[in-house]
């Protein structure tokens, strides 16, 4: 018996690629329409968000990142402030930004942080800013009427921070301020870093003492932990 | 303003001192969770708490745990890649806190990819 005739191996292996590519497209499309049918419901509370923006940082070889968060209840105001080092982005870039159809990655075709926070800002009354300057770095503030009803809980800052230590603390240094009215504090893993010398910052036990300090220092000043 | 600083020194000084020193290669596996907007929004966060703590719990030594950003994969987040030292990388999809701790015991310290949880080879996009 005659064998079948054989596809064309290089052409139907880009057929099968292309389907792939359309089936992608597709889902995440309908996973876009998913976040912007439910934006509140993606990244559940602020700490989240945080970790969100500052992943842009770090993709933007940024190697100090500020975090800074100011609750001031007594002007019925909370500011999140991230500041990075990286590689920033000219008045073009930062205009498309916000736009969740613009991403620089090329693993997806859409981008959503930036414009899910600046959603969550709109939806308590609140303020979004992007400050950047090609080759020095990326200021992202965002602020919030405190006790909007619509305003996301800060969520969990600790678990956030020590995200970030475990995955990228022994290339980035992170700085993390937090205020409530007239209490704060900064934590800096420079100053941390100092301290434990040989010991790597990422290290179980180191991360450990942090999380407990910081528990410790978010409950002083009247913060959730 | 308070500056955080951490006391205990000695203490952590004396823990690190029994840890493999990871930086100089000598780790048995690298567990990587992606760390993407979809993944954030999916738990990679808790995933990343979870296994921190499971490492802990279980006083595994040789583990490196650290992030990367997204996977490019949205509708398959949260997402992990184990790699064995000397091995190729396995990526799993659809993660939650338990199916970590599985990988973890039967990947990791057991090395037997968890299959149910492993992404099909082939239907990974490559760029
Ligand atoms: N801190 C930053 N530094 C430099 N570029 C940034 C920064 N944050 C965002 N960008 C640019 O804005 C784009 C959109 O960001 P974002 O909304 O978070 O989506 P995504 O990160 O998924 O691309 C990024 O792809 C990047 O080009
Ligand atoms: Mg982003």
């Amino acid at each position: 018996m005659a064998n079948p005739p054989k596809a064309d191996d290089t052409a139907s292996k880009a057929i099968l690629r292309l389907l792939r590519d359309c089936f992608e497209i597709y889902r995440e499309t309908q996973r876009y329409c998913d976040i912007t049918n439910g934006v509140r419901n993606i990244l559940q509370d602020l700490s989240l968000h945080i970790l969100d923006i500052v992943e842009n940082s770090i993709d933007a070889g940024a190697k100090k990142i500020e975090i800074i968060i100011k609750e001031n209840v007594k002007q019925n105001m909370l500011v999140l402030k991230i500041k990075d080092n990286g590689k920033g982005m000219d008045k073009n870039t930062i205009a498309k930004a916000l736009d969740p159809f613009y991403t620089t990655k090329k693993t997806r075709r859409i981008g959503l942080g930036l414009s899910m926070l600046a959603q969550a800002t709109k939806e308590a009354d609140g303020t979004f800013q992007i400050k950047s300057q090609k080759g020095k770095g990326t200021t992202v503030i965002a602020k919030f009427v405190y006790d909007h009803i619509d305003r996301k809980p800060i969520g969990n800052m600790t678990e956030t921070i020590i995200a970030l230590i475990a995955g990228k603390g022994m290339d980035v240094d992170f700085i993390y301020e937090h205020h409530k009215n007239s209490h704060g504090f900064v934590f800096d893993t420079r100053t941390i870093k100092k301290e434990i010398k040989d010991i790597p910052i990422n290290n179980g036990e180191v991360l450990n003492i942090l999380r407990e300090n910081i528990i410790k220092e978010l409950k002083r000043i009247g913060a959730r932990p | 303003m308070k500056k955080l600083k951490i006391g205990d020194l000695e203490k952590i000084r004396e823990k690190a001192r029994r840890t493999a020193n990871l930086r100089q290669g000598k780790a048995r596996a690298k567990i990587t969770v992606h760390m993407g907007t979809c993944g954030i929004a999916a738990g990679a966060r808790e995933i990343l708490t979870a296994l921190m703590k499971e490492i802990e719990k279980k006083k595994i030594k040789d583990v490196i745990v650290t992030t990367s950003g997204c996977a490019g994969l949205c509708s398959r987040e949260p997402m992990a890649t184990v790699e064995i030292t000397g091995k190729a990388p396995v990526k799993y999809v659809d993660l939650d806190a338990a199916k970590m701790k599985k990988i973890l015991v039967n990947h990791v310290l057991k090395g037997t990819v968890v299959k149910e949880y492993a992404l099909a080879i082939g239907s990974e996009r490559t760029y």
